[in-house]
C-alpha cells in the first residue's frame, strides 16, 4: 500500500530542496556522490525514524522547475533507475529532460527493494503511476486556485498546466511552492492516463547514466572512497563451516603497506548472510592487502563439509532422484502404476554454477557514535541495514547503506554477506574499511545456483504423445541457508517451471526429492528455472524426435487449448504474485510460441551435419518467452551460434529498448551456462578460481545476432531480467541436438568431453 | 620514484615498482575509471593504453610504465567526442557498465589499427574483453557504426 504524504513544509527538507519547494513523500535521499570526502551524516536518519508511515516512494519539484524522482531500486544494469522514475514521469505529464533521478538509500519505507526477482516495475508500476498522478492533480489544483477556475477546466501538457478556455499556462515550477500547500488528495480522486495517453511508458527512454557509463565516471561500489579508509581483503576458511585453528601472520605484517591482521569469527549457522569468518588482512591498499593474503599461514579446522565431494554428490542426486519423493502436483491417476509400455526415461543433470558479476565483491563501511555508514553495491539495502545491524548488535535505523551503481548483480549482490563483513571490521578497527574480494573469493565463496538431478519419465501413445508424465527433481534448497534442516526443494522455487508444468495430459506427477547442501545455495538469474526449463524443453523436444514430429507442433500439442491453469490444491506461489492478476494462462505461451515460428521463419529451417536449429517455451516471473537458436559446429567441436530469435510476452512494457537489452544478454549468459558453466568441489573445497577455470561467454563465442520480438499487451507488466535465461539454455541444447544427434543432458558441454 | 604520463600529465610517484599499474591509476590517481574484473589478464576490465598498446594493467607493473604514456579511460575523450563513445550511446551498449571502459579502450586501438574491421577483426580483438551481462551484440554494432562515422569524416 502507498500512503502520499505532503512533507514540503516539513523543516528538515528545506536544506535539501529551497524554500517553497514541493516535494511529495519523505525525505531527500543523497545523489551517489562522484567521490567521498567524508562519510554521510547520519542527521537525517533520525528524521527517517519519525516519519512513521508506509512505504512511500518519492517526487519532488523545484521552483525552477527540476522534477526530482527517486530511484529507490538498485541499478545493475537493467536500466530500472530510468524505467522506473520513467513511469511516474508520464503520469506527472513531466518533461523528461527535467528530471533528476536521486538513488534512494536502504529505507524500509520505500517498500521492497530487493532488486531481484525480475520484479521492479511489476511490483511498483502502480505506484509510481500513483505518486505522479498524485504530484499533477495538486500542481492542476494550485493552477485552478491561482486562476480561480474549477479544476476540471485544467489540464496539463508537458511541465505546465493550461487553462484552455483562458489560455492561461502556468509552469509546474512556478505552482510549486503554492501546491506544497494542499492537502494531498486521496487515491480515488486521482485519474490515471489511458494508455493511448502515455508519452514515456511503451515507448522508453535512454538510461540516464549512460554518459556516466562511457566515461568510467560512473561511481561502482569498486570505486568508494572515504576519509581516512583501510583496504581489507580477508581469507575465507575454503570449506563452508570451517574455522581459523592458527594463524601465523609474520610474513603478513612484512609485506609494505601491511598494517595488521584481524580475525573474523566464524558464522553461527544457519549461515544466511552472516560474514563467513577468517582472516583479514588490513592495509594501506588493495594490493598490498592481496600481497598480504599471499603470506598468511593459517591451519583450518573443515568441519563435516570436507567430505564433500562434488562427483560423488552427482551421484548420489542422482539416486535419490530414480526413489519417489514427495509429491508436489497430481493430475488424473498419477497415483496408479505408471505404464509400462512404450516409455521413455532421461536424466538430466545442471551443476553448482556461480554468478562471477563483473565487479567482484566489495563494500565500504564506518562505524562511529554507535552508527554505521556503509556504501555497497547491493541489490538489497534493507538486507544490509539488517545484516549489519545484528552483527554490530545496533538498531537497523542505525545502519545508513548508501547503494552504488553494482558491476552485475546476477543475485550474488542481494546477499550482503561481503558488507557485513566491512561494518564488522571497520567495528573493531575504528576507522572505515573497504573490503575488497578477489575473483578468487567471489567464485570460491559464492551462494551457488543449485545443483540439480531431475528425472524425466514419460509413457507415449501412438502418435508419440504422453499418456502419464512423472518428472522428479532433487536439489539443495536456497532455504537451507537459513535453516541447515531443509533437504526438500521450497514451494516458491519448486514453482519455477516445475510445478507448473504447463501440458494438457491425462495423468502428471510431479515430485521432489532431498539433498542436504555443503556451500551456501542462493539464487542466480533465473533461479530454479535454468534447471527445471531445461530438464523439461529438452526431454519435450527427445519426445517429439522420437516421434518424427515437429518440436514445436508437438509442444503446442502437449500445451493444448488456450486455458488458465487450474492449481486449485496444489502450493504454486507464481512468484509472489496475485494468481488473479497474473494468472497462468496457456494462450499467452502458444502466442510467443507461434510468434517465434513464424519471425524466425522456422517451417522453412532445415537442420543438416554440424548446423542445427532448436526451440523452447517457458514462463518465468511471470513473462511467456520462446525462443528458437540455430548452431553451427565445426568438425574440430567448435560451437558458434549465428542466430537467436527470442518472442517475449511480458504484459506491458515500459522500456521496450531494455528488455531488448535484457534478452540479448540473458543469451550469452545462458551460453556461458551451457558451454563451460559448472561449479565443482574436492574435500569440501572449491576447485575453480577465477575466469580461466570457470570460463563465461566471450565475444566469439556468443550468439552473434538476437532478435527479439515483443508481444504487444495490455496485461500488467510482469519481469524481463531473468525470464529469457532458461528457454535459451534449453533451445540451445536443442539446437546441438539438431545439429549433431547428441543428447546434451549433463551441463555443461565441457564437462561432458564432447565438445571443445 | 617512477615518472610517466598519465592521459597527458606527468605523474611521479613513490611506488614499489612491482605494484600493478591498475592499483596505482585507481587508488594512487584516483582514476577509477579502469577496474578491477580478475587480476590475472583474463577479463580485459583493466585494459589501458601503454604508448598506444592495448596493456592489461592488473598484470603489468608499473615500472613498465615508467618514461611511457599512459591513456585511462578519462583520457580516451575529454567530452564522449571519441568515435566509439559516441557510437556507445547510439547503440545503448552498456548494461552494468563495469565491464565497459575496459571495451572501449580495446576497441580504441581496434579501430586505430583496422579503421572498417570485419565481424572476424573485432572477435579477434574484444576476445580479451569479458562482458558478463552479455552486451557483445551491441559492442559489435558500435564498432561498425564508430568505423563508418570515422570513414565517413565525421569525427577524429
Ligand atoms: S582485471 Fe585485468 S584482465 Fe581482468
Ligand atoms: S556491461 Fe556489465 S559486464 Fe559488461
Amino acid at each position: 500500500m502507498t500512503q502520499i504524504e505532503n512533507v514540503s513544509r516539513r523543516k528538515f527538507l528545506q536544506g535539501a530542496f529551497g524554500a517553497g519547494a514541493f516535494v511529495l513523500a519523505v525525505r531527500h535521499a543523497r545523489f551517489i556522490p562522484s567521490i567521498l570526502a567524508q562519510g554521510a551524516p547520519l542527521d537525517w536518519q533520525s528524521e527517517a525514524d519519525r516519519a512513521a508511515f508506509h512505504p512511500n516512494l518519492f517526487v519532488g519539484i523545484q521552483p525552477d522547475g527540476t522534477v526530482y524522482i527517486i530511484a529507490h531500486r538498485s541499478e545493475m544494469g537493467t536500466v530500472i533507475r530510468t524505467s522506473l522514475p520513467l513511469v511516474l514521469a508520464d503520469e506527472l505529464d513531466a518533461d523528461w529532460k527535467r528530471v533528476k533521478i536521486d538513488q534512494g538509500i536502504g529505507d524500509k519505507r520505500y517498500g521492497d527493494q530487493n532488486t531481484d526477482g525480475s520484479q521492479s516495475v511489476r511490483r511498483f508500476f502502480t505506484t509510481m503511476r500513483e505518486c505522479g498522478a498524485t504530484a499533477r492533480l495538486m500542481l492542476l489544483q494550485a493552477a485552478a486556485a491561482r486562476w480561480n477556475v474549477p479544476a476540471a477546466e485544467c489540464s496539463t501538457e508537458l511541465h505546465v498546466v493550461v487553462h484552455k478556455a483562458s489560455g492561461r499556462r502556468l509552469a509546474y515550477g512556478d505552482l510549486a511552492a503554492d501546491a506544497s500547500h494542499l492537502p494531498v488528495p486521496k487515491k480515488e480522486d486521482l485519474q490515471l492516463k489511458k494508455p493511448a495517453d502515455w508519452r514515456y511508458i511503451g515507448k522508453g527512454a535512454k538510461s540516464v547514466d549512460l554518459e556516466n557509463l562511457c566515461t568510467g565516471k560512473a561511481v561502482f561500489g569498486m570505486d568508494a572512497r572515504m576519509e581516512g579508509m583501510v583496504y581489507a581483503s580477508i581469507e575465507h576458511p575454503p570449506v563452508f563451516g570451517g574455522k581459523v585453528k592458527t594463524v601465523d601472520d609474520q610474513e603478513t605484517l612484512k609485506v609494505a603497506g601491511v598494517r595488521q591482521t584481524v580475525s573474523i569469527d566464524p558464522f553461527k549457522p544457519p549461515a544466511a548472510f552472516q560474514p563467513l569468518g577468517g582472516v583479514a588482512v588490513i592495509a594501506d591498499n588493495t594490493w598490498a592487502a592481496f600481497q598480504g593474503r599471499k603470506k598468511l599461514k593459517i591451519t583450518w579446522d573443515n568441519g563435516p563439509n570436507e567430505t564433500y565431494d562434488s562427483a560423488e554428490y552427482k551421484k548420489e542426486l542422482r539416486e535419490t532422484s530414480h526413489k519417489p519423493g514427495k509429491v508436489i502436483r497430481s493430475v488424473g491417476d498419477s497415483d496408479k502404476t505408471f505404464p509400462t509400455e512404450n516409455v521413455v526415461e532421461a536424466d538430466y543433470y545442471v551443476p553448482l554454477l556461480a554468478h562471477t558479476p563483473m565487479e567482484p565483491l566489495v563494500a565500504l563501511a564506518e562505524f562511529k557514535d554507535g552508527k554505521v555508514t556503509a556504501w555497497a553495491p547491493t541489490q538489497n539495502p534493507q538486507a544490509v541495514q539488517a545484516i549489519v545491524s545484528s552483527q554490530l548488535g545496533i538498531a537497523k535505523e542505525d545502519v545508513v547503506c548508501h547503494v552504488t551503481f553494482l558491476g552485475g548483480g546476477f543475485g550474488r549482490k542481494s546477499k550482503p554477506d561481503y558488507v557485513a563483513e566491512a561494518a564488522v571490521l571497520s567495528k573493531k578497527l575504528g576507522r572505515p574499511v573497504k573490503v575488497v574480494w578477489k575473483r578468487e573469493d567471489d567464485v570460491q565463496f559464492d551462494y551457488y545456483n543449485a545443483v540439480a538431478a531431475m528425472y524425466m519419465k514419460a509413457a507415449v501413445d501412438e502418435k508419440g504423445k504422453p499418456t502419464a508424465w512423472l518428472q522428479r527433481s532433487v536439489f539443495p534448497p536456497i532455504s537451507s541457508i537459513f535453516d541447515v534442516t531443509q533437504v526438500y526443494g521450497d514451494p516458491p522455487h519448486l514453482a519455477q517451471g516445475w510445478t507448473d508444468l504447463p501440458y494438457d495430459l491425462p495423468s502428471i506427477r510431479i515430485e521432489n526429492g532431498p539433498a542436504q547442501a555443503h556451500v551456501r545455495i542462493g539464487w542466480l538469474r533465473s533461479v530454479a528455472n535454468i534447471y527445471h526449463g531445461f530438464a523439461v524443453q529438452c526431454f519435450t523436444d527427445e519426445l517429439a524426435h522420437r516421434a518424427h514430429r515437429d518440436p514445436v507442433e508437438y509442444q503446442l500439442d502437449l500445451i493444448g487449448p488456450p486455458r488458465t491453469l487450474d492449481f486449485t490444491g496444489v502450493t504454486y506461489p507464481n512468484y509472489g504474485a496475485d494468481y488473479k492478476t497474473y494468472p497462468w494462462e496457456t494462450g499467452r505461451l502458444r502466442g510467443v510460441i507461434e510468434s517465434v515460428a513464424e519471425k524466425s521463419g522456422w517451417a522453412k529451417k532445415k537442420n543438416g551435419k554440424g548446423h542445427g536449429f532448436g526451440f523452447a517455451a517457458h514462463r518465468s516471473f511471470l513473462t511467456y518467452v520462446a525462443t528458437v537458436v540455430e548452431v553451427e559446429i565445426s568438425d574440430d567441436g567448435t560451437i558458434r551460434i549465428p542466430r537467436v530469435d527470442t518472442a517475449v510476452d511480458a504484459g506491458i512494457v515500459v522500456n521496450p529498448e531494455a528488455l531488448r537489452a535484457q534478452f540479448e544478454g540473458a543469451a550469452v549468459f545462458g551460453t556461458s551456462i551451457v558451454r563451460t558453466g559448472e561449479i565443482t568441489a574436492k574435500n569440501g573445497i572449491i576447485q575453480q578460481s577465477n575466469f580461466n577455470d570457470y570460463p563465461v561467454a566471450r565475444i566469439h563465442e556468443a550468439p552473434a545476432h538476437t532478435n527479439v520480438y515483443i508481444t504487444e499487451s495490455s496485461a500488467p507488466p510482469a519481469g524481463v531480467g531473468e525470464p529469457g535465461v532458461p528457454p535459451f539454455v534449453a533451445a540451445f541444447c536443442n539446437a546441438i541436438f539438431a545439429a549433431t544427434g547428441k543428447r546434451v543432458r549433463d551441463l555443461p558441454l565441457s564437462s561432458n568431453g564432447n565438445f571443445d | 620514484m617512477i615518472g610517466f604520463s598519465v592521459n597527458g600529465k606527468r605523474v611521479d610517484l613513490e611506488v614499489d615498482p612491482s605494484t600493478p599499474l591498475l592499483w596505482v591509476i585507481r587508488e594512487q590517481l584516483g582514476l577509477t575509471g579502469t577496474k578491477y574484473g580478475c587480476g590475472v589478464a583474463q577479463c580485459g576490465a583493466c585494459t589501458v593504453h601503454i604508448n598506444g598498446e592495448a596493456v592489461r594493467s592488473c598484470v603489468a607493473p608499473v615500472s613498465r610504465a615508467a618514461g611511457t604514456s599512459v591513456t585511462t579511460i578519462e583520457g580516451l575523450s575529454p567530452d564522449l567526442s571519441h568515435p566509439l563513445q559516441r557510437a556507445w550511446l547510439e547503440e545503448d551498449v552498456p548494461q552494468c557498465g563495469y565491464c565497459q571502459s575496459g571495451q572501449l579502450m580495446s576497441a580504441a586501438v581496434l579501430l586505430r589499427e583496422k579503421p572498417a574491421p570485419s565481424d572476424e577483426d573485432i572477435d579477434e580483438a574484444m576476445t580479451g574483453n569479458i562482458c558478463r551481462c552479455g552486451t557483445y551484440p551491441r559492442i559489435r554494432k558500435a564498432i561498425h557504426r564508430a568505423a563508418e562515422m570515422v570513414a565517413k569524416g565525421g569525427a577524429r
